[in-house]
């Protein structure tokens, strides 16, 4: 076995072969180590490497890879976050979720950087890590209970300090958008990975580690981390916005703007935003302010529903989630959202997805194309009982909720109308119209795991003003810009610190941390391209995986039916004028095809 | 007075960023099972604590070693092993009613917080919500007396006849 010997990274990392049933320690590649860091970057370096992208996502031979990145584990910024790499069997595309808590940190304790998984159990298991400890353990137990209870369980019978990361009933079902829930509330929450691993029978992952992270020049790297909390503490979104109401910050400033997609992106402003907004959600179910290990920001909200006509507690909802089983089915009702959280949490699911899949079987059902009968009561938009309802139906793929499990496309397609799904790739919108915000429209189009805004957050400069202000309805630059805030994310979610900090951090304070904990240089320039090489790594299994260059577009409400309503009524999303400048930028063919040249510039070919 | 780190548990946001500085300084790896702080978080009750030595005045500790390795320094009022005295018997270990120090094998001496010495606490120099300080003055303590005073104040003008 080759050495790894550089810091920072724990340069291990755990195969696990789900039908051999062994576990298997290896050296981390350091090269690819180097040019992808970790998270993001190398879990998908390694997938593609080992995987055939055109394989089926449930089959045994789709892989799950868990990836941790060289500063998670660390103080700095806020560096609690890890990675899920797999195929998605929503989109059919490289999926990667990121997550953030307590767990990536323990796995990084424990010794290891990543974890593969491999084939597929014949029983429900699931894998305990205590250190160099590794086993494989039945979880017959365990199968069909929520993600609460299973982490409960594993903290009784295995370890009382162990961190554990699982799936619940949904990820057990092979509901299409089944998120892997860690530490009890938090999630990797998109594109399905919590299907792929109900797929291989495996339950659970719980980890103790009582290692420590090695930084390669600990002066340097504490000298960065004051920098970088400096700058978090000055910048009004991580330092005020934030920790102050977390992201429901953003409902009244989306809703005021006029973006926050409403009835199914019907609307554009919501008339009970107030209700469900950030300042309310305060003076109401807020129980205290929470944040992940190492985290300067703290916008996790933990509430209870006490003296609510729904009951139950743990964390959330967060901004997306507000729009998604809030103003997206048109539901006010904050207490219904909570609730619907809650379940999405326990049995393991994606708000977002759930959320605008129940909001596009409301618009189907508004147009009659679908029956009360079929759904098995009355639907409509604004009917918070009824969401609650589907919410819990998707999870358990019960009577119309086996529709529901399959997302919105195809759920849209079944009725003849796929244009009704509010997604890119079979991955359905966040929370900002693409039609308001044009630049938050060219990402969602051109995003390698679908309509996701967490791939190249645009709000950031059109909205929020940072690094500077950007008008949101131009379409000039938003070309490059797109493509910068791609690239960086792409780095910063294989570094294993939180988007949220590049509000206020960027490539300087990036090639700072990572040059001291691993004593390698990175410079801002390398920290770009990075980036930039696990972008076009991503894209090319895409193109490879059959997911064409033609999917890169928005559904015909963002491109030809304008807003209706609210300050930026007439507004459609100007694609076209962006598209071609996007391609241009990234060194694509006018045919949206990374060339030869580039990739070989960027060490992919 | 002596100077002491002063919890606020309000503050918390349970990121035990004190417990990665803490090891980070005194052992030169993030590894919070070496720390002298400990953040525990109770995720169903939504409760954040942290503990530390609180430096006692007369230490259960300091009594408890037969080696006469730990003593209480004045005027800093630190609790302090002695490296070369400790002998790692373990027998603090014991005596301590918090369990705040503790044995590590890879030194086989035991470890307890020492207030950094003399600088600005590690821990206190990074939480970020300054829930820890370094203080004479029990100010936390302070604003909950204030706080229950201001309750009281409140109540009283209500039932006033």
């Amino acid at each position: 076995m080759s050495r790894f010997s550089l810091k920072g990274w724990n340069g291990k990392l755990l195969r696990v072969d789900l039908t051999a049933g062994t576990c298997t320690d290896e050296v981390l590649n350091e090269q690819w180590a180097k040019e992808y860091l970790g998270g993001r970057g190398l879990g998908t370096k390694y997938f593609t490497e080992e995987v055939a992208a055109d394989v089926d996502p449930f089959s045994a031979d789709n892989k799950l890879i868990l990836a941790a990145g060289p500063l998670t584990g660390t103080y700095g910024a806020a560096n609690g976050r890890y990675m899920v790499i797999t195929k998605s069997p929503l989109t059919g595309t490289i999926a990667s979720s990121n997550s953030g808590g307590y767990f990536p940190c323990e796995l990084r304790y424990a010794g290891y950087d990543m974890i593969i998984f491999e084939g597929k159990a014949e029983h429900p298991s699931y894998l305990q890590i205590h250190d160099d400890k590794v086993q494989l353990v039945g979880a017959v137990h365990l199968w069909g209970k929520s993600t609460k209870e299973t982490e409960d369980a594993i903290l009784a019978e295995f370890h009382g300090d162990a961190k554990v990361a699982c799936i619940g009933p949904a990820g057990e079902n092979l509901v299409s958008f089944a998120a892997i829930i860690n530490d009890k509330h938090r999630a990797a929450g998109r594109t399905g990975i919590g299907a792929v691993m109900g797929s291989k029978n495996l339950k659970a992952i719980a980890v103790r580690g009582t290692g420590g992270v090695k930084i390669a020049d600990p002066a340097a790297y504490r000298e960065a981390a004051l920098d970088s909390y400096g700058l978090l503490k000055e910048n009004p979104v991580s330092g005020q916005g934030l920790p102050a109401l977390g992201t429901p910050v953003l409902v009244n400033v989306i809703n005021q703007l006029g973006a926050l997609p409403t009835r199914n992106f019907q609307k554009d402003t919501f008339d009970e935003a107030e209700a469900i907004s950030g300042e309310t959600l305060a003076s109401t179910y807020l129980k205290r302010n929470k944040g992940c290990m190492g985290c300067i920001i703290g916008c996790g909200r933990v509430t209870g529903l006490a003296g609510a006509r729904f009951s139950g507690d743990g964390e959330g909802p967060e901004y997306e989630t507000l729009f998604a089983l809030g103003s997206a089915c048109g539901v006010g009702d904050l207490a219904a959202i909570t609730k619907a959280n809650y379940i999405c949490n326990e049995y393991g699911m994606d708000t977002i997805t759930v959320g605008a899949t129940i909001a596009c079987a409301m618009e189907l059902a508004e147009k009659g194309l679908i029956s009360e009968k079929e759904i098995g009561m009355p639907l409509s938009f604004g009917d918070a009982d009824a969401m609650v309802k589907l919410v819990e139906m998707a999870g358990k793929r019960e009577g119309f909720g086996e529709k529901l499990a399959m997302g919105s496309y195809r759920l849209a397609e079944n009725y003849g109308v796929p244009e009704l799904s509010m997604s890119v790739k079979k991955l359905e919108f966040p929370a900002y119209d693409g039609r308001g915000i044009q630049g938050i429209g060219l990402n969602y189009a051109t995003s390698n795991r679908g309509a996701c805004h967490v791939r190249g957050y645009m709000i950031s400069p059109e909205v929020l003003g940072l690094p500077e202000k950007l008008d949101p309805q131009a379409t000039e630059d938003k070309a490059v810009w797109t493509k910068i805030f791609q690239d960086f994310t792409a780095t910063v979610d294989s570094s294993g610190v939180c988007l949220f900090t590049t509000f206020a951090i960027g490539a300087p304070q990036f090639a700072n941390f990572l040059t001291a904990a691993t004593g390698t240089e990175f410079t801002e320039a390398t920290i770009m391209e990075i980036g930039e090489r696990i972008y076009n790594m991503e894209r090319v299994f895409n193109l490879k995986a059959g997911v064409e260059a033609s999917q890169d577009t928005l559904p015909k409400r963002l491109l030809e039916e304008p807003i209706s309503d609210g300050p930026l009524k007439g507004e459609v999303a100007k694609l076209g004028e962006m598209l071609p400048e996007y391609y241009q930028e990234r060194g694509w063919s006018a045919e949206g095809i990374p060339t030869n040249e580039r990739l070989q510039t960027l060490g992919l070919a | 007075m002596q100077k002491l780190i002063r919890i606020e548990p309000s503050k918390c946001i349970g990121c035990k960023t004190c417990e990665m500085a803490c090891s980070f300084k005194h052992t030169g790896e993030f590894a919070p099972s070496r720390s002298r702080i400990f953040n525990e978080v109770f995720l169903d009750e939504a409760k954040f604590i942290t503990v530390t030595c609180m430096q006692c005045d007369d230490p259960w500790c300091v009594k408890a070693c037969p080696k006469a390795a730990i003593s209480k320094e004045m005027p800093s009022g630190v609790v302090i092993v002695d490296k070369d005295r400790c002998v790692g018997c373990r027998t603090c270990v014991s005596a301590c009613p918090f369990g705040m120090i503790k044995y590590v094998p890879s030194l086989g001496i035991v470890d307890k917080c020492d207030l950094c010495g003399g600088d600005t606490p590690e821990c206190v120099a990074f939480c970020p919500t300054q829930c820890l300080t370094l203080e004479e003055e029990d100010t936390p303590l302070r604003q909950k007396v204030l706080r229950f005073v201001d309750a009281m104040k409140e109540g009283q003008m209500e039932v006033r006849k």
